[in-house]
């Protein structure tokens, strides 16, 4: 059972990655948001693989916020992209 | 009445958050869902004594199967899509008319559209709804009228409206 | 048995998160990336908690498990609809084989 969860865990965590590497090298500001959004969500896998390992429930109350501190984020960085044009 | 449904509500919801029936924990929540009902009761439904209807329930729960069915389809599509070496997408943005009325029921159908497969709703003017599609399957607005918003708009008008 | 339901639920949940990263990095532009990933790690996210679910059973952790999984869907749902509403906002182009695009005239 933990080798299984080791190995899930390594590939959620390289998954992460992936997005980091469509933030760096996105062409537009748009496709730099999009990886920040789907960071956020993949993070909250992560913890919830992270509470079975430790058997503490405390680390699932962690995902609860980082997703909720994402949805915020997200919309911000939303309204910025509506206000201002390319050309500017 | 409508301030002390909201209340219990979150009330509820603080309790089974927490899990600890100690005096202390429910003064907490009893604050915290005061202040929370006081401030968001505006954006609550109109007529509370709809809560309180069986049948509502009844059709949420066929609601629920067929939603969670059409969300398992549009991921084995999504699946097909990105591994097929040629990439099969046609994207393009349709106007879809749609005849429910309130908000809340909007906003139900807006994140049906987005969880069902290849569509992505992007905004709304009007009675019309903007809606991302990765494979334009036909031009006339009559079919896929039909094809995007014909499998749940029956069930959202029997559950909220 | 309560260790196979977990361990098969979070290899199907970690299977779908790979397919919407690959589509992340395969897909032309911004819209069909948003709406391959938006779909595809949602999922995959709840199934994993679902699997949090079957390990703790009902009780402490088990609620809190449970009451993430609509969470996620309602604001990763919004935050798709707000992100592709300020990407074309914001002017970012549609792709090459785009067929049809109603939404122009009605911004104007």
């Amino acid at each position: 059972m933990t080798e299984w969860l080791n190995i899930l865990l390594y590939i959620q965590i390289g998954l992460s990655g992936v997005c980091l590497y469509r933030i760096i090298r996105g062409p537009t500001i748009p496709d730099r948001m999009v990886g920040i959004d789907i960071f956020g969500i993949l993070v909250v896998g992560i913890c919830a693989i992270i509470s079975i390992q430790t058997e503490k429930s405390f680390i699932l109350d962690i995902g609860i916020a980082w997703i909720i501190l994402s949805f915020i984020g997200t919309l911000t960085l939303a309204k910025y992209l509506t206000g201002k044009k390319l050309n500017e | 009445m409508r301030h002390v449904t909201v209340f219990i509500l979150s009330l509820i919801f603080w309790l089974l958050i927490t899990f600890r029936f100690t005096v202390p924990n429910i003064i907490v929540g009893s604050v915290a869902s005061l202040i929370c009902s006081l401030i968001f009761t505006r954006f609550f439904i109109k007529n509370v004594y709809k809560i309180l209807q069986p049948h509502r329930y009844y059709w949420f729960l066929i609601y629920l199967t067929v939603f969670i069915w059409e969300c398992i389809k549009a991921n084995f599509d999504v699946a097909y899509r990105v591994l097929h070496p040629a990439m099969p997408i046609r994207p393009g943005i349709v106007k879809v008319r749609m005849e429910l009325k309130s908000q809340l029921a909007r906003t139900l159908l807006a994140n049906s559209i987005t969880m069902t497969p290849g569509t992505i709703s992007v905004d709304i003017i009007g009675d019309e709804l903007f809606v991302h599609w990765i494979y334009v399957r036909s031009e006339d607005p009559e079919v896929y009228g039909r094809l995007i918003t014909g499998k749940f708009e029956k069930y959202i008008k029997r559950i909220i409206e | 048995m309560s260790n196979m339901v977990t361990i098969i639920l979070i290899c199907i949940g970690v299977l779908f998160n790979i397919f919407g990263c690959i589509g992340l990095i395969r897909l032309p532009d911004v819209y069909n990336r948003l709406q391959s990933a938006t779909k595809c790690v949602t999922l995959g996210c709840c199934s994993i908690l679902l699997g949090v679910l079957f390990h703790f059973g009902i009780g402490d952790a088990g609620f809190k498990a449970l009451f993430a999984i609509p969470i996620i869907f309602f604001s990763s749902t919004v935050a798709a609809h707000a992100l592709i509403r300020g990407a074309y906002h914001f002017g970012a182009k549609l792709d090459k084989r785009t067929v049809k695009d109603d939404y122009k005239e009605a911004v104007k």
